[in-house]
Formats: C-alpha cells, sequence, structure tokens
C-alpha cells in the first residue's frame, strides 16, 4: 500500500516508514540513543530528500526518546538534575551550532563537514567503546587472572576536582563541578546542530568515561536530555527549512513507539558492558558505511540538490 | 488504469468526438478565446485537474485530438518552472566530496514530448530551438557568478537526473493516429511530479512549418488531508512544528503507558 508524504512530495510503500521506525525505535530503547544517526542516512537512501529526513528523524526521536525514558523513569533510571545542567550547555551549544551551520554553508563545505564529522566522530567514538567493552568482557571470562589496576576516570584528575561549583548528583552518586556537564552538552549541542541528529551516542559514553556516572542512569538521563534537544531542532525546521513532513513523522512515530518499548525490555537482560559493546559495533559499522560512500566513486559525480521550495 | 478501461474510454472518446467538435466553441472559449469554425487542430485532455491524495502514485492523462489536415503531431507537456542547483563531487584526497556546482534558473519541474515521427524530421533546429521542443532546445539560465567552462556537462547532468526520475520524457511514434484525423497520446506523471499549473502544446506541423497549435492548461494540486498539511505548514510555521513535537511527545508518552498495561 502506497502513500503519499505531502512534503517530501513522493509516494512510498507505507511499510517502509513503519519497518524503520520500528527498528530505529528499538534500538533506541535498548542503547539509549536517539538513533537519528541511523535514521536520517536511511531515509535519504531510501529516496527521502536530505532536509526532510533530518527533520523528521528529529521530530520522531522525540517520540521514541519519551516512550523510552518514560520507562527508564519508572525504574528510577533518570538523573533529572544531571539532565537539566547538561540541558543548559546543550541549548547554547546547539545555538552556536546552528550560527557555524550557517557560515559552512555560506562559504560552501557544509556537504564537505557533516560527511567527514560524521565519519571521524562515529568513527572514533565506535572505536574507543568497542576496545573498552572487548577488555571488560575478556576480563569477565577470565576471573582468575590478576585485576587490571583501577581505571582512572576523567572526573579523577586533580584538575577537574579543582573546578568550582561543585554540585551534588544524588542520582549519579557523583560530586562534580557544574560546569563539566555544562561543557559537554555545549560540544554535544554543536555537532548535533551540525549533524542533525539528538547525538545520544556521543552523550552516551561521555556521560560513562568523562563524567563518571554509572550506566544504567546514563541511558534515561541521556534520553531525557535528547528529547529537549530533538524537539528544539524540530521546531527550527519547521520554521526555517519548513521540511516537517506530518505524514511521514506519524508513520515512523507509529513503527517505533513500539519497537522502544520492546527495546527497553531486552537492555533491561543484557549488562552494561555487553550494551555497550553492541552499541558500538553498531555506530562503527554506520561509520564505515558511510566512510565507504565517500571512498567508493558515486555512479554519477553530478547530483541535483532536492528542489524544496 | 486498467486495460479494459482504457478502451472503454477509448470507444467513449470516438462516439463523443463529433460533440466534441461541435462543443469546441465552448470549450475553446475557456483556454484560447473563440477558435475559428474550420479549425485545423482540435485538442484536449481527459482530465484539467490532477488531485495529489494520501494514495496517489503518479497517473496517465489522455491527450486527443482531431486534425482537418494532413501533417505531423508534437505534443509537449510542461510543467511549472524553478530554480535548481547541480552539485559535483570530486575526489579530494581519495574521498567524494562535493566541489563545484552551478544554480540554473528556469528548469521546467516536467517536460514531456513526443511526436508522430522524430523531431529533426519534422521541424528545423531553428523552429525547435525558438519554442523549446525537444528536451535538448530546452534552454536553462544560468544564474550562478563566474564562468564555468564545463557548463555544458551540469546541463546535462540535470536532464539525466530528471530523466531518470521520470520527470523530463521524449519520446517518438507514441502518438496514436486512429484514421487519417483522430489521433491520442498518454502522458504519464509520476507521483514526484511538481504541484502547479502546466500547459499541453500541441502542433499540427506540415513542410517544416506550424499549421496550427493549440495550447491547454492542466493543474497538479494537492487534495484533502494532504492539501492542509502543506498549507499549514506553510501559513504557520511556528505552530505547525509546536504540533509536531506535541504530536511525537503524546504518541510517545501514549505507547509507554499502553505498554507497561500489558
Amino acid at each position: 500500500m502506497q502513500i503519499y508524504l505531502p512534503i517530501a512530495e513522493m509516494s512510498v510503500s507505507i511499510w517502509l516508514p513503519l519497518g524503520l521506525g520500528a527498528a530505529v525505535g528499538y534500538l533506541s530503547g535498548l542503547f539509549g540513543v536517539g538513533g537519528g544517526f541511523l535514521l536520517t542516512p536511511l531515509l535519504i537512501f531510501i529516496g527521502v530528500p536530505p532536509p526532510v529526513a533530518v527533520a523528521a528523524s528529529a521530530n520522531q526521536v522525540v517520540a521514541s526518546s519519551v516512550s523510552a525514558v518514560y520507562a527508564h523513569w519508572r525504574k528510577g533510571n533518570v538523573d533529572f538534575k544531571m539532565g537539566a545542567v547538561l540541558l543548559a550547555g546543550g541549548l547554547a551549544g546547539s545555538g552556536f551550532g546552528a550560527y557555524l551551520f550557517a557560515v559552512l554553508k555560506r562559504i560552501g563545505q557544509l556537504d564537505a563537514v557533516i560527511a567527514l564529522s560524521y565519519v571521524v566522530i562515529l568513527g572514533l567514538i565506535g572505536s574507543l567503546m568497542m576496545t573498552d567493552s572487548i577488555r571488560l568482557l575478556l576480563r569477565s571470562r577470565r576471573p582468575a587472572a590478576a585485576p587490571p589496576p583501577r581505571r582512572r576516570r576523567m572526573n579523577d584528575h586533580p584538575l577537574i576536582r579543582a573546578l568550582p561549583l561543585k554540585l551534588r548528583f544524588r542520582k549519579s552518586q557523583l560530586y562534580i563541578s557544574a560546569l563539566l556537564p555544562i561543557a559537554l552538552g555545549f560540544v554535544v549541542g554543536i555537532l548535533a546542530a551540525i549533524m542533525g541528529v539528538g547525538a545520544g551516542f556521543m552523550l552516551v559514553p561521555a556521560m560513562i568515561y568523562l563524567l563518571g556516572m554509572p550506566t544504567a542512569v546514563v541511558i534515561g538521563t541521556s534520553l531525557m536530555q535528547i528529547i529537549f534537544v530533538t524537539a528544539n531542532v524540530t521546531m527550527l525546521h519547521a520554521i526555517s527549512t519548513q521540511t516537517v513532513d506530518l505524514t511521514l513523522v506519524l508513520l515512523l512515530v507509529a513503527g517505533s513507539v513500539i519497537g522502544a518499548q520492546y527495546g527497553v525490555r531486552h537492555g533491561a537482560r543484557l549488562r552494561g558492558e555487553q550494551i555497550r559493546g553492541l552499541l558500538a559495533a553498531l555506530v562503527l559499522g554506520v561509520a564505515i558505511a558511510l566512510a565507504t560512500q565517500l571512498v567508493i566513486p558515486p555512479d554519477d559525480a553530478y547530483f541535483l540538490e532536492s528542489g524544496l521550495r | 488504469m486498467t486495460g479494459g478501461g482504457r478502451i472503454l474510454l477509448l470507444l467513449g472518446l470516438l462516439l463523443a468526438m463529433p460533440a466534441a467538435a461541435l462543443a469546441q466553441q465552448g470549450r475553446a472559449a475557456a483556454t484560447r478565446g473563440p477558435a475559428p469554425a474550420d479549425a485545423p487542430l482540435i485538442t484536449d485532455l481527459s482530465a484539467h485537474l490532477i488531485a495529489i491524495t494520501s494514495s496517489f502514485t503518479g497517473t496517465d492523462l489522455l491527450l486527443f485530438g482531431a486534425i482537418d489536415e494532413p501533417g505531423d503531431i508534437v505534443v509537449v507537456v510542461r510543467g511549472p518552472t524553478s530554480a535548481a542547483v547541480v552539485r559535483r563531487k570530486e575526489p579530494i584526497a581519495g574521498l567524494w566530496l562535493t566541489r563545484r556546482s552551478a544554480s540554473f534558473d528556469g528548469v521546467p519541474g516536467f517536460y514531456v514530448v513526443t511526436s508522430s515521427r522524430p523531431l529533426a524530421e519534422i521541424a528545423p533546429s531553428t523552429l525547435l530551438s525558438r519554442l523549446q521542443i525537444g528536451i535538448d532546445s530546452l534552454r536553462f539560465r544560468f544564474t550562478g557568478s563566474g564562468i564555468i567552462e564545463d557548463l555544458p556537462d551540469f546541463r546535462d547532468a540535470l536532464i539525466r537526473q530528471k530523466r531518470r526520475e521520470g520527470l523530463y520524457q521524449q519520446s517518438v511514434g507514441d502518438v496514436d493516429f486512429l484514421g487519417p484525423k483522430l489521433f491520442r497520446t498518454a502522458i504519464s506523471f509520476p507521483a514526484t511530479a511538481p504541484v502547479g499549473t502546466y500547459q499541453a502544446e500541441v502542433y499540427l506541423i506540415r513542410d517544416e512549418r506550424i499549421i496550427a497549435a493549440q495550447s491547454t492548461p492542466l493543474f497538479i494540486d494537492k487534495q484533502g488531508f494532504e492539501q492542509e498539511v502543506y498549507e499549514f505548514s506553510r501559513a504557520e510555521p511556528a505552530v505547525y512544528g509546536l504540533i509536531a513535537v506535541l504530536v511525537a511527545m503524546l504518541s510517545g508518552w501514549l505507547a509507554a503507558v499502553v505498554f507497561r498495561k500489558n
């Protein structure tokens, strides 16, 4: 059964956005990432014009994150205080990112920067997480081996301990300077605005490795921050590019809210390092797929910029 | 449209043709003013409005007509024009990145030409070029700054892409003659055909001269829910965005609550 998308101005099989939504929703529930970094390339792949794909991904991530955060919130796995501090940095960062976006667009290097930042950032974070979870998994398999020295987390560094504005985050069992999560939110906000995603795949590892939060709390808290960042991105697109396709979004959302529930359930059965290992594999996979596209000569070197009016 | 439907419609058209010729005076008034009673060319479309609804997957229209004098028929359907940007990827340090681009204006979003014989055999290139008949005769205005030496390559790429999407079509011999006077041809519109005002032009050409020409307008428009969504997103973008966010939040929350109970 075909359905016409009024803003994308194209006709697709109704099962395509439903299925994509379900798959991405499942991953978002499992890993606590919004899934925008997967959905945007997939939508473009099925022929949706890139500006519509970015806006629709952001909008559907709002829905899947609300759905997933609810389950985490009921389990008491959301640190609202940490989420609010991250968000403060995130909103400032996405504002600055939007400015950078405009500058890059003016000098004609936007496409290159987007493509390269996807590959570099996904590749970097994916490999970091992969090495770490493989090490953890190996260690848990060989309990007889001598325990390695306790890994120093970033927040143990004396310089970081000396930062002012210390706050107690009870849920995260942390007593750290508020400047850390604000800076993290700011950087992630910049990348989110440029890459057009919620950036949960960057936030989750950063909260674990940089802030030292427990994995269980990280997922719920990052989802909370993602809701607001993607809601902001959706609003910006609705007003400036007018590319939010409600028909497409409703189909994606219908698929994703169901997928997200199964994701959360299955996630509860997995150990923290297993979840991180799977997410690392996924992030690396996307990075490799995107890098391949950059390296392989295209069939047609010319392409038409989507003629959205 | 099914094969049976096509045949029925054709039979109906053949029966209606004398009546259509009589009624031409009235119909012509809507398009080009009263035609002379001995007009050598009379044409019409099976529909003048294509409504895009949620189940729209593209459509076919029948263009039909009658000629009073022998000659070749050329049918041109032009969609609304807009600007277009063609970008070119080039390898930079082994990576295929977008480097150069060319922007054009006056690019029709839809262009179909079909003729009873090859265009070059029917009319001189000056005539084809002047009336922009044939994809090769289309003139796009380059709107960028500076000089692009390989501008024709960008133009060809634009046409190549439009042809791939079925938005530009050129064919020979798709005009069916039913006896010496009646002709018909099917025009197919893909789902990506842009909304707006189209012109269906029919030329009767003999001895490299245009004997008669007729132009009929055609509209493609969104209807129902599709139209409302589209117009609302343009008229009240902030409210539209807010609704999009709230709908997403509500459905996410609803699904979570429903699943918890199970």
